[in-house]
């Protein structure tokens, strides 16, 4: 059950943003390429500097260490990278419900990086971050290079995670039937300026 | 055996060869004569003054021209470092994290093998200290300037990975770890390869200098294991101390990469 606050974030030229994610809350955000998404996601996560505040329920990001931080604060960038060869190393923990849930087994984890398709990376991309039991999700295009049914599959599994956990959900995209589909509200970023910032 | 003095008519005849080498040069239309002969002249004329230097410096002994004197060849190797990199620290950084590193390493070491293995009197008498420091410095130099360059382009190239392992909540000096260590390998190779082919492959500099300047061959052997072993050992902690000081330095405060802090980064 987590609240994040953020307040008067100030990345580069984006007008100051304010907004909250409630426990268990999905949040759509949208906007024209080039507007500052993600540079917004990567601010919440404390990965580039930023004004304002962000807290997560009563603490402020800068009290928290910085790796606990993006722990909790879970992000998940649009490209996945790897630096090991095989996948199975790039898991602290190993969930085979969340394995299965995005059609993968057990085998997943002897696979070879540099074998798996850019569709297949994305997903193993999101369970490796789900594996540090974030408290709060944002998501930078999680379904944009996946086919329907592995939209699909990812869509459950964040779906489930969220109702579990209370987990929060910042979830940038272009595809606006599914921000309609999944967003219980939405935020627009368009002339660097955040609306719909009612919290 | 004393050693046989060259007099300007025997480094003339050698001269000669190199002129023979230029005529060469320009009968092949290779355009490497002028070069030939400058860098000809200037290995004369710096090694010449060197010469006069280190002539006044041993016949002085005095322990304030020495310290000028290795300040002065530190700063020179600080600066050779910053040049070999491709995209160095910016401000002071550039500069000083090669040159700390190698002050710490290089001047432990010489002065640990002044001081405790030859045990000269005074510790630092010139004939042993510049040397052994020229010796040093010019290693660990190389073993900086490769390991900081490693790590500074590697750190450009797998940005995105680095900032992967961060939102995975790696702290720093995991996020950078296999580039640190890559970094580390390739600045200590270089050392450890030409420890492992001394004498079989190369004759080392020193002891062949020693052994033509009338030293028994076993005596410039000792020597030049002790130069081995202190230049291996200046050299790795000095790529130790350079990698993990600028590995620290591509993370801010809160352990943001920072790229930003290397020259020729373009705007961030």
């Amino acid at each position: 059950m987590s609240t994040l606050n953020v307040i008067e974030l100030a990345v580069l030229d984006i007008q100051p943003v304010s907004f909250s994610l409630h426990p268990g809350e999905c949040v759509g955000l949208s906007g024209p390429s080039g507007e500052g998404k993600s540079l917004l996601l990567r601010a919440i996560a404390d990965l580039i500097p930023h004004g304002g505040t962000v807290r997560l329920d009563d603490e402020d990001c800068n009290t928290i260490p910085p790796a606990q931080w993006r722990r909790r604060v879970g992000l998940l960038l649009p490209e996945s990278h790897w630096w090991s060869d095989r996948i199975g190393d790039h898991f602290p923990v190993r969930e085979m419900d969340r394995v299965a849930a995005l059609g993968f087994d057990e085998r997943v984890f002897d696979w070879q990086v540099s074998r798996c398709s850019s569709g297949e990376k994305q997903r193993l991309a999101l369970l490796r971050l789900l594996a540090n039991q974030p408290q709060v999700l944002l998501l930078d295009e999680p379904t944009a290079s996946l086919d329907p049914e592995s939209v699909a599959r990812v869509e459950t599994l964040i779906a489930d995670y969220r109702q579990q956990s209370a987990c929060p959900v910042l979830w940038v995209s272009h595809d606006a039937a599914q921000l309609a589909r999944l967003a219980d509200r939405q935020l627009r970023l368009e002339h660097k300026q955040l609306q719909g910032q009612v919290a | 055996m004393n050693v046989i003095h060259l007099d300007m008519f025997d480094l003339g005849m050698a001269a000669l060869l190199v002129v023979l080498l230029a005529v060469l040069s320009l009968l092949m239309r290779l355009q490497l004569e002028r070069q030939i002969l400058i860098s000809a002249m200037r290995t004369t004329v710096q090694l010449l003054l060197i010469g006069l230097v280190l002539k006044t410096l041993f016949a002085s002994s005095n322990l304030f021209w020495i310290s000028v004197m290795a300040m002065l060849m530190l700063a020179v190797a600080g600066w050779e470092v910053m040049q070999r990199q491709k995209r160095a620290f910016s401000g002071w950084w550039g500069y000083g994290l090669g040159t700390l590193s190698m002050f710490v390493s290089s001047f432990a070491t010489a002065v640990f093998a002044l001081l405790v293995v030859i045990g000269t009197e005074p510790w630092y008498l010139p004939q042993y200290s510049i040397p052994l420091l020229g010796m040093m410095l010019g290693n660990t130099m190389n073993g900086v300037a490769l390991a900081l360059d490693r790590l500074t382009s590697s750190a450009w190239q797998q940005r995105a990975v680095i900032e992967t392992r961060l939102t995975l909540g790696q702290e720093w000096s995991e996020a950078i770890g296999d580039i640190s260590r890559d970094s580390l390998r390739t600045g200590m190779l270089p050392i450890i390869n030409a420890m492992a082919a001394a004498g079989i492959v190369s004759l080392p500099g020193m002891m062949t200098g020693q052994i033509l300047s009338g030293t028994p061959p076993l005596e410039a052997v000792k020597y030049q294991i002790l130069i081995m072993f202190m230049i291996a050992a200046g050299t790795g902690f000095a790529t130790v101390i350079a990698t993990w000081l600028g590995a620290r330095r591509l993370f801010d405060r809160r352990q943001r990469l920072s790229l930003y802090r290397l020259s020729d980064s373009g705007v961030e």
